[in-house]
């Protein structure tokens, strides 16, 4: 018998598909000059956002967990890839920026079980509560810490006179002032190729067993636990893969610019982030990569417009509040039929023709 | 000496804590959600007491009773504007509106008001002097002591003596029986919103008193401190909202005089999450245990 494809791995293939035929197209335009550098500039944080959604996403929409400091993770990936990438000076750029991005993918991970362990048992408002908390501490702890490089290994101190190197040793985190003249490793094909280890990762973890029961718990956790659903470990597995996605983004990301500094890892990068998964759709890859996308670069394209400059943030509020309003407003759920009326849920309406889908479901 | 000094730097600071936490804690309580714009409301309030006090040389009572007013307003348009048809749908979807609020206050008063830092005159200025010079305490840091408690005071009373206050536990409990009962939810949790926004505006004159700059952003990392203090104390309750600000007001002191200056925000950051994990409803929250 031939065996059917699933529609979850049609709708991964559709992902696969989306994301290369971009990467392509984007290519052309290089090569053809139609990109002006202010967009070229914006490709790989655009992919490190793309990933950065989709791991929010691994944590939010499938675990159903609220996490405020997906930044931290970025932040730990971001300054021990650096680190790794300035410690392999010979090495070619290839092989550096690997190394770094596994390097930060292993520290995010490393964060992941740190914070998940304890954290875990906590729920709702309560995990975010400390997930952002977290976030804060690892951007507090990086401003004190000064971090050097010479043929010794690696030196850390958190005195502001930096660690005493040795000859030819240089400083790779200065403090306040972040991470300096950093190598800028990072490629739009790497970016590329990063989403789509990131797709291939989600995507067949989401197909799997575990990642069954990761949603299961997500649904009903009381009746996840009593079908024999092993709570801590899926929750931990959803996490910590979420955390080591963040840390490659992260690494990806800090190897772009020569110069950065943790605070750019705050509070509001995690928020921002949230803000890409929630307007994409809960629990939808396709969602999350489009919005961060779209998102990402329309802040940067309303800096073309004179008025709009200075009130660009403004704006940007408004639609955010806007969109909240519309797309949860019950009369309008009512008149279109549909639970779902985020980006996600409009694009299977727009896949469907238009037609209303019938949604099992009691009481409708 | 300098130990003392720093307990009573701490008990002031907290107290101004304490007080944004009351307001977080009423709405949490009540509303089930983080209203993330709580912190802007209280730059807010700043604002308001810097351009009657600075502009138009308002008295120093005038003008925080203005910024109250303003606030106040502001806080019930907030709600009925933004969260009010929100009611019903995830809380997520509530939180990110509660960010875009927060995000059009910041952005808004950058434009009213331009981005620069400005320098705030305290209401009130000079110290108190004990122990033959050793020990001073601002008039300030009094004044915010006093405020706190008379505000937790009259709060008690308020949620436990009148009507209004009864309905506030009432729908804080129960929302849809409260609503059988007679109770108009909807202007409960508006009034709810006014006196959070109320306790704002007097944070945010007490702060900038205290510490005199203000920007459009200066609102959100004590909002996010304040919060800590609420979850801290166990959010959803008034006495463990006062707690959690004075306990948090004196860990961030210490860790300032002691640790380090860079740091105080992890370490107070590092004592929440160690407090929830022992107990993970807060100090004073009450843990309800899930029924199958």
């Amino acid at each position: 018998m031939k065996k059917k494809l699933s529609k979850t791995s049609i709708n991964g293939f559709i992902n696969y598909g989306i994301v290369t035929a971009a990467f392509l197209i984007l290519q052309l335009m290089i090569a053809q000059g139609m990109l002006s550098n202010t967009l070229k500039s914006l490709l790989v944080p655009v992919c490190c956002y793309i990933v950065m959604a989709i791991s929010l996403n691994l944590t939010v929409g499938i675990l159903g967990e609220l996490s405020l400091g997906h930044a931290g993770f970025m932040s730990l990936g971001a300054f021990s890839g650096i680190v790794t990438a300035m410690a392999l000076p010979e090495a070619a750029p290839g092989l550096r920026l690997v190394a770094a991005v596994l390097v930060g993918s292993i520290a995010g991970a490393l964060g992941g079980v740190l914070v998940g362990v304890p954290v875990l048992r906590l729920q709702g408002d309560y995990l975010a509560i400390v997930t952002l908390a977290f976030g804060e501490i690892i951007r507090n702890i990086i401003v004190v810490l000064y971090v050097g490089l010479d043929e010794k290994g690696l030196h850390i101190t958190t005195n502001s006179a930096g660690p005493t190197l040795g000859e030819g040793g240089v400083m790779v985190i200065k403090g306040p002032m972040g991470a300096v003249g950093v190598p800028k490793l990072a490629s739009f094909a790497a970016g590329f190729l990063l989403v789509l280890i990131t797709l291939f990762v989600v995507q067949n973890l989401v197909a799997s067993r575990a990642g069954r029961a990761i949603m299961a718990l997500r649904d009903n956790r009381i009746a996840a636990e009593s079908v024999g659903i092993h709570v801590t470990k899926y929750k931990l597995m959803a996490f910590v893969i979420s955390a080591a996605l963040a840390g490659a983004a992260g690494a990806l990301f800090g190897l772009n610019y020569s110069s950065t500094v943790s605070s750019k890892f705050g509070f509001n990068t995690s928020i921002l982030i949230l803000v890409f998964v929630v307007l994409g759709g809960l629990g939808s890859i396709r969602g999350s990569i489009i919005s961060a996308a779209l998102l990402y670069i329309l802040p940067e394209m309303l800096r073309g417009f004179e008025i709009i400059t200075k009130a660009r943030m403004l704006i940007y509020a408004i639609i955010l509040i806007a969109v909240m309003l519309t797309i949860n407003n019950p009369a309008l759920k009512n008149l279109l039929g549909e639970r779902d009326l985020s980006l996600s849920g409009l694009l299977g309406r727009l896949k469907s023709g238009g037609k209303i889908k019938e949604k099992g479901g009691a009481g409708q | 000496m300098s130990f003392l000094s720093n307990v009573l730097t701490g008990v002031s600071l907290g107290s101004i804590y304490a007080i944004i936490a009351l307001g977080y804690t009423m709405v949490y309580g009540i509303a089930k959600m983080l209203n993330f714009a709580h912190g802007d409301i209280i730059m807010v309030g700043a604002f308001m007491c810097f351009f009657a006090t600075g502009k138009y040389g308002l008295p120093p009572l005038v003008s925080v009773l203005l910024a109250m007013v303003v606030c106040t307003t502001l806080g019930i348009v907030i709600e009925g504007l933004a969260y009010r048809p929100l009611r019903e749908a995830p809380s997520l979807a509530v939180l990110i509106t509660a960010i875009g609020v927060s995000y059009l206050l910041q952005n808004g008063a950058q434009l009213l008001w331009g981005a620069d830092t400005k320098t705030f005159t305290p209401i009130v200025s000079g110290a108190l002097s004990l122990a033959g010079g050793r020990l001073n305490i601002s008039y300030i840091s009094l004044l915010a002591m006093a405020c706190c408690l008379v505000v937790m005071v009259c709060l008690t009373l308020f949620t436990s003596r009148t009507r209004m206050g009864k309905a506030m536990r009432a729908c804080s409990e129960d929302k849809g029986a409260a609503q059988l009962m007679g109770i108009n939810v909807n202007s409960t949790i508006s009034m709810t919103f006014a006196i959070g926004s109320a306790l704002a505006a007097i944070a945010g004159v007490l702060m900038c008193s205290a510490y005199p700059v203000l920007s459009p952003t200066t609102g959100s990392l004590p909002g996010i401190r304040a919060f800590t203090a609420a979850v801290f104390g166990g959010i959803g309750s008034i006495p463990g909202a006062f707690l959690g600000g004075i306990l948090l007001g004196i860990i961030e002191t210490f860790a300032k005089a002691y640790i380090s200056t860079d740091l105080s925000d992890a370490v107070v950051f590092a004592v929440l999450i160690i407090v929830l994990l022992v107990k993970p409803a807060g100090l004073l929250g009450r843990y309800v245990p899930e029924k199958v």
